[in-house]
């Protein structure tokens, strides 16, 4: 099977959607993998503070050739630069700011998002151990907490499961899952099917029915 | 701990950390190797020192900073957030030589806050429901959220950009991360800088860490301060 068969919107595309969520002076955080290509696609007129928990709110983009400062870097450990209205911060704070809800939108990689919200994506048991990080502390606190995945597994299976079968990151955290297929809102038992990508059917998702709500979306947010 | 009638200013890392011994537990502030205290590692890398507990978010990175304490096999227990691009720490926790304790970062730093400002615990839905909780106290308030105490240390090393001779400190940029956390929750706190300047000289308004949590200062020299990951503008 070929993806290009496949009607599903493309990595770019997935992100595209999650920007759209964004609004006017929003402050959102960036998780490290396929949520840091999100900058480079805003809209320059899409005013936003962009925090990094390492201890800065209000991340630009990147530093001219031969500018960058080793003391201004994103959690990534990348060189940065900053805009107008930026401020540094201690690490205590910068949680302080996650965790005390202050923060409108995280936006995170994921391996496994079930069906009451829970989130795995930082240990597979037997591989490599990185470390959480910030992980379990982004997923508690930011008003929406939005997960950006491919939809299957290398297996071929949907990483949206009635249950996490990896170690939580946390627990009835998730309040939206974007992927190559669509939009999915986990709450009570169920994956709320808030939008699909064109030409994509319910079937291709390959969840089981007992998983799904399909009812009508208002396609507004927040869903 | 700091020397009657001289002050707290010291000649260099060596003499300020005189009386550090195998067994401590010691905090390096620093994310990544930004803002890392380059010549008190450096200092510690080179004394007869073993068995240390290290607190640091990242046990250096890319095989600087405190990688020089994994390489010299001085450090017993590691309490961090994340090992990632650290291959050194990586291995020598895999073989058993290093014992590893991962926190996640937000509940890192607020422990090392609490133990800096006198809190005896607090609970935190971090890592409820999560390895995390294993074997602690989970208490249902909004959501459930897990009673977690505070981390203390022996020394704290830091680094700021400038420092006066009372030991109020100014950070540069990003570089302040976990460092006036760390100064707070230990007995000793060590910090070298950039640039030592008189009393005076860091406007009030302007200090981000009052001396009162600084014991020793010294002029640093010879920084690196590298970059981990360089990323240009196209």
């Amino acid at each position: 099977m070929t993806t290009s068969a496949r009607a599903q919107w493309t990595r770019e595309e997935m992100l595209r959607e999650v920007i759209a969520l964004f609004h006017p002076g929003c402050s959102v955080n960036l998780g490290i993998g396929l949520p840091t290509m999100i900058p480079e696609l805003m809209p320059p007129d899409l005013d936003i503070f962009i925090q990094s928990e390492n201890g800065v709110l209000g991340v630009s983009g990147r530093p001219a050739k031969g500018e960058a400062s080793p003391t201004l870097i994103n959690a990534g450990k990348e060189t940065i630069t900053i805009r107008k209205g930026a401020s540094f911060f201690d690490s205590a704070l910068s949680f302080g700011m996650i965790r005390g809800g202050h923060i409108d939108f995280c936006v995170l990689g994921g391996m496994e998002v079930d069906s009451e919200g829970s989130l795995a994506n930082w240990i597979v048991p037997g591989q490599k151990i990185t470390g959480m990080g910030g992980a379990m502390d982004l997923v508690h606190g930011a008003k929406q907490v939005i997960v950006v995945m491919t939809h299957f597994n290398k297996s071929g299976d949907p990483k949206l499961r009635e249950k996490c079968a990896l170690p939580l990151t946390g627990m009835n955290c998730v309040d939206l899952v974007v992927t190559e297929l669509g939009i999915f809102a986990p709450r009570g038992g169920k994956f709320s099917v808030k939008k699909l990508a064109p030409g994509v059917s319910i079937d291709a998702l390959k969840l089981s029915a007992s998983l799904l709500r399909t009812e009508e979306s208002s396609g507004k947010f927040p869903y | 701990m700091t020397r009657h009638g001289r002050g707290k200013v010291f000649a260099n890392a060596i003499d300020a950390l005189t009386d550090f011994e195998s067994g401590m537990t010691v905090m390096s502030g620093g994310f990544g190797l930004c803002g890392i205290p380059e010549n008190s590692i450096d200092a510690i890398a080179a004394m007869p020192v073993k068995d240390l507990t290290v607190i640091s978010n990242n046990i250096g990175n890319s095989g600087r900073g405190l990688v020089k304490l994994l390489r010299n096999r001085q450090i017993k227990n590691a309490v961090c957030s994340y090992v990632g691009g650290n291959p050194d720490l990586e291995q020598q926790m895999l073989a058993d030589e290093v014992h590893v304790t991962l926190v996640p970062q937000g509940t890192f730093s607020e422990r090392i806050r609490a133990a800096g400002l006198g809190i005896r615990a607090f609970y935190t839905p971090t890592g409820a429901g999560t390895m995390v909780a294993e074997g602690k106290e989970v208490r249902v308030f909004d959501k459930p959220c897990v009673l977690e105490l505070p981390l203390h240390a022996d020394f704290a090393i830091i680094k700021a950009q400038r420092g006066d001779v009372f030991g109020n400190l100014w950070f540069k940029e990003a570089a302040r991360n976990f460092s006036p956390l760390m100064a707070m929750a230990a007995k000793v706190t060590v910090v070298e800088v950039e640039e030592l300047v008189p009393m005076g000289e860091i406007p009030a308004e302007d200090v981000h860490l009052p001396g009162i949590f600084v014991q020793r200062i010294y002029q640093g020299k010879n920084y690196r301060n590298d970059i981990e990951i360089l990323k240009e503008a196209p």
